[in-house]
């Protein structure tokens, strides 16, 4: 039996469930976001670009996701 | 003639930098840039729309390979919101020069001197190269500097109020103190008011509203090019001396 394993972040101050387990790369990536156009910050920590794969996330995390937009 | 100006080892020829916000649509704003001969933009870091992850983009418009994304904290209050959008910035953008603006009331959007000067410490120590915004203090400028601001950059008069530069004596005790470049940042409304920044001899003009809010943004893009080429022009040719009284420019001898 396949077991629901669903995990609640706050991404850009909503709550959101993602089926878990799933990396950033891959929740970025379910987004439909590119990757190399954002910044993500995780519970007020940087996550370089070059790991995100390697961080998986946990229930409870706080997501910032980031990119430029036009401003003076 | 080259008249190029450096910021932190890089060279750029031209000495207006314009922001992107506030523009009708990604097309007009991409259209005033190129008519402005900019080589550096100012952008802002904001959450990305996670419902709308389609939405055109200013990278779409405007190819950060191109020209130089200058990622600015406006909006930011504390020093340590700032350093929070700049960490970030460096992340989505993979560079250190960034522009450090922290304000101190929403009313006037003045800067907290004493917020800036610690961000500017802080940033300096994590290796970042920050251009700060800041009042046009003569002795909060040379704080700045010896804080690590590759940049010194006084408002001309409150963020987009447009109207021009109101303390000419001190941005040019600014200039003259500076070892760094001075930009005047805010306050520009027409061109005329970027030929008399460029006439005090600061380095180079930022604006956004001045264009962006003009009636043909476009046409105003290619003033503020000229108008900043023109100010510069005159300021290294030497303005004549002031004078109480008039003095004739035909010869007084030989008149009939």
């Amino acid at each position: 039996m396949a077991s629901s394993n669903l995990i609640s972040i706050q991404l850009n101050g909503e709550k959101r469930s993602f089926e878990g387990p799933i990396s950033l790369l891959e929740l970025i990536e379910s987004l439909a976001l590119k990757p190399n156009k954002v910044a993500v910050e995780r519970n007020m920590e940087i996550v370089p670009r070059s790991t995100l794969a390697d961080v998986q996330c946990a229930d409870g995390d706080a997501l910032e996701i980031v990119h430029f937009v036009g401003g003076g | 003639m080259t008249d190029s100006w450096s910021v932190a080892g890089r060279t750029f020829d031209s000495r207006l930098i314009v922001g992107t916000g506030k523009y009708k649509d990604f097309e007009q704003n991409a259209a005033a840039l190129e008519a402005s001969g900019a080589q550096i933009v100012t952008v802002a870091v904001r959450r990305v729309n996670v419902s709308d992850p389609n939405a055109p983009m200013l990278t779409d418009y405007i190819d950060p390979k191109k020209v130089t994304y200058l990622p600015n904290t406006a909006g930011c209050f504390t020093g340590d919101e700032a350093i929070r959008t700049l960490r970030l910035a460096r992340e989505a953008g993979g560079w250190d020069l960034v522009k450090l603006e922290v304000l101190g009331e929403a009313k006037t959007l003045y800067p907290d001197m004493r917020e800036t000067l610690k961000a500017t410490e802080i940033l300096a120590k994590e290796g970042f190269l920050p251009m700060v915004y800041c009042a046009d203090d003569p002795i909060a400028a040379k704080q700045l500097e010896d804080a690590g601001a590759v940049a010194i950059m006084p408002l001309g008069a409150p963020i987009g109020s447009g109207l021009g530069i109101q303390n000419k004596v001190m941005i040019r005790l600014i200039v003259e103190g500076a070892k760094v470049p001075v930009l005047v940042d805010a306050g520009v409304g027409t061109a005329s008011d970027a030929a008399v920044a460029m006439e005090l001899g600061c380095d180079g003009v930022l604006m956004n509203t001045a264009i962006a809010e003009a009636r043909d943004p476009i046409m105003m893009a290619g003033a503020m090019k000229l108008a900043v080429q023109s100010g510069r022009a005159a300021y290294l040719a030497g303005r004549m001396g002031r004078r109480q009284y008039a003095d004739p420019s035909s010869p007084l001898a030989g008149l009939i």
